[in-house]
């Protein structure tokens, strides 16, 4: 009691010395708002947290609701895992960067497919060459994966894969384990960018058949994963591209989690048990340029997603509270500008990652808005994680902001208005209802608006691009990334290749079973993809057979 | 600018990343220009045919994953149809590939980080 009368008195008493100080020294601005529009003051202290009406118990990190952390150890036990995108050209090259980044110190895979073969569902025979293998890895099939990972062993590797579902690189992955007589419950790793639910609303990229089609098969791939591969995680629920596509931090988790909470829901619809696949739920979040905001996310995110799977869903065991994450620094706060500047913008994202206490991190390179990374440019990327991780010391203490008084004000504040918009989509009735009346999208493009206004206006300073700038001609573009032209004809002949030598009989009847599930809605289509890899079917032929009995999927847009 | 310039925003190839070309339409919009978006995934032939049976009088072009490349086709196709439509290209495209589009006939190359009035002006400069 007097403790908090002393502090009312002595806040007042600095409120009364900032203005007289503000009037020689005027703030800079107007007002200040963090990047969701949260007004900040100047000041915060235990007042602000204590003086909530909520209950809040920070509690202990591993401890529900795991606001300080989701393991007892954190960082201590074991750093987040550096866990780099790649993928560029053909599955040589991947292979060549993988392992060179495993040297630098990677200790997950991520694997990206090529945007505009694999992601949309073709081989690379099937559509313009200059366009292919530019923005990702080509992988059309099993004896591509084999190039992919030759000397990798990927019973001691967490692999994710960047892929959207029917989940096409998994199947490959896991029938490439079968090949090598690797049983399936020692692979590990994350099927990325399963959520379909977030591409039907946001990045429209891995839409490949209407939504109902994209679920049958993400739960199919749910369904097998549970009993089979159990170390795995089938399904990431993704803030990250809404991020990039302009939602704010709040806007992010409030969308997230209610499209986490649409695929609970689903799940246990299916026949499965709460506690049987929560557990191996996981998310992936955006960094944005707010430093304390993005940390504060991660916390109000962890803590809502707890309640929810406790107190809404009933889920019983600790792992299925838990919201572990990976995470991707932004792109869009990088420039084309100065582009060096981004190694600084990049290591200051990482670090609020990992202050924000992520369990995996992407870092992306300098020379992102301009190609896919040079080497180079990547392993200065995973050196940030690195340096971060070795020489600053904040890995060495568990959740090193708990307790301050901006950083848990803000985290009650995103919490407040997160829980906001999640009863408002409740109240229309979930969100698939929600994006189908176009309301996520619509907040996204308006905060995605209202954010080119600030840039275009100055309102909002992007160093090198607003201010700060130099000319064209000073503004030296960095090595460019060489796309070898041989490795890609090579990938197109050795699919067309495949095809000709194939086992015909094999494949034609995989193929057949495929439609045949797909037609009846009997089976496990992802069982039956692995089943199709393995009779060297490719890519394309497997989505194309799903595309002619589901349709092509039209995602709402402007 | 003319009243009610009529504006053909699409994406070419198989690119998805549709957020700065859903910005560029909506402020366009509310600049009073007549915006028609294509929705991703076009091809060459596909927008030659909507730009022509929309008359529209610039044709906008967004490509996030490196599909500018059948930009060429889409001006090829363009001048076999003698169609008069002047095109401006949006999005993360390298220098030098810039500079070659522009010599094939593309009219400007906006980068990340573009003003939405650098692209006001240049369409009336290029519709006027």
């Amino acid at each position: 009691m007097e403790e908090n009368k002393s502090t009312k008195k002595s806040e007042e008493e600095f409120m009364e010395n900032y203005q007289k100080f503000a009037m020689k020294v005027p703030e800079r601005k107007p007002e200040f708002k963090t990047e969701s529009g949260i007004p900040i003051k100047p000041l915060y202290t235990a007042k602000d947290v204590t003086s909530s009406s909520k209950d809040i118990d920070l509690g202990f990190p591993g401890d529900y609701p795991f606001t300080r952390g989701v393991y007892p150890t954190m960082y201590r036990g074991r750093v987040w895992t550096k866990r780099f995108l790649i993928g560029q050209q053909s599955p040589e090259i991947f292979n060549e960067r993988q392992k060179a980044m495993l040297e630098m110190g990677q200790t997950g895979i991520n694997f990206i497919p090529c945007c505009n073969t694999a992601m949309r569902g073709f081989d690379s025979d099937a559509i313009p060459k200059e366009t292919i293998g530019r923005c990702g890895s080509t992988i059309d099939s099993l004896l591509d994966a084999e190039i992919a990972f030759e000397g990798i062993p990927i019973d001691k590797v967490s692999t994710a894969f960047n892929d959207g579902n029917p989940c096409i690189c998994a199947a490959l992955y896991f029938a490439l384990a079968k090949k090598q007589g690797i049983p399936l419950h020692k692979i590990t790793g994350t099927s990325n960018q399963a959520d379909s639910l977030s591409h039907w609303m946001s990045l429209h990229q891995l839409i490949l058949f209407p939504l109902e089609a994209h679920i049958r098969c993400l739960v199919d791939h749910m369904k097998f994963c549970t009993e089979h591969v159990p170390k795995y995680h089938p399904l990431s629920i993704v803030g990250q591209h809404m991020a990039e596509q302009g939602a704010t931090p709040i806007q992010e988790i409030a969308f997230t989690i209610s499209n986490g909470i649409y695929y609970v829901k689903t799940f246990i619809e299916s026949g499965l048990d709460v506690d049987d696949f929560a557990p191996r739920l996981s998310f992936f979040f955006s960094v944005h340029n707010d430093f304390f905001e993005s940390i504060a996310k991660f916390r109000a995110a962890r803590r809502i997603w707890a309640r929810i799977m406790r107190e809404r869903f009933g889920a019983q065991k600790p792992a299925s509270w838990q919201l572990k994450s990976h995470c991707q620094t932004t792109g869009v706060a990088l420039t084309r500008q100065q582009p060096l500047n981004n190694i600084a913008r990049t290591a200051f994202h990482s670090l609020a990652a990992v202050l924000g206490g992520t369990q995996s991190l992407h870092t992306d390179s300098f020379d992102e808005p301009l190609w896919t990374p040079t080497p180079e440019a990547q392993r200065i990327a995973i050196n940030i994680n690195n340096i971060i991780a070795e020489e600053t010391g904040v890995a060495n203490v568990t959740d090193p902001l708990g307790g301050s008084y901006y950083v848990e004000s803000l985290t009650n504040e995103i919490e407040d208005r997160v829980l906001e918009i999640i009863s408002k989509i409740d109240h229309m009735g979930g969100m698939l209802e929600a994006v189908n009346k176009g309301f996520p999208q619509d907040e996204i493009l308006r905060s995605a608006v209202e954010h080119q206004r600030e840039v275009d206006s100055g309102e909002k300073i992007v160093v090198g691009l607003n201010r700060y700038t130099i000319s064209d001609d000073d503004d030296q573009e960095p090595p460019k990334t060489e796309i070898n032209e041989e490795l890609i004809d090579r990938q197109i002949e050795r699919t067309r290749k495949l095809k000709r030598d194939r086992d015909k009989k094999k494949a034609e009847r995989s193929l057949e079973d495929l439609r045949k599930a797909a037609e009846t809605g009997k089976g496990n289509i992802f069982e039956l993809l692995i089943e199709g890899a393995l009779t060297y079917l490719t890519r394309g032929e497997m989505v194309g057979t799903l595309r002619d009995v589901y349709g092509f999927g039209q995602p709402l847009s402007l | 600018m003319k009243k009610h310039t009529r504006v053909l925003m699409t994406k070419i190839g198989q690119d998805g990343h549709d957020r700065g070309i859903k910005v560029v339409t909506t402020m366009l919009r509310d600049a009073g220009l007549e915006v028609i978006y294509t929705g991703p995934w076009q091809t060459p032939e596909s927008i030659t045919q909507v730009a022509i049976e929309e008359d529209v009088d610039i044709i906008g072009v967004s490509s996030l994953s490196y599909d500018h490349p059948l930009i060429f086709k889409l001006l090829d196709l363009l001048k076999e149809n003698d169609v008069n439509i002047p095109v401006i290209l949006g999005g993360i495209i390298p220098r030098s590939d810039a500079e070659e589009l522009k010599k094939a006939g593309v009219k400007e190359v906006f980068h990340p980080g573009s003003t939405i009035e650098s692209i006001l002006e240049c369409i009336e400069k290029v519709t006027a």
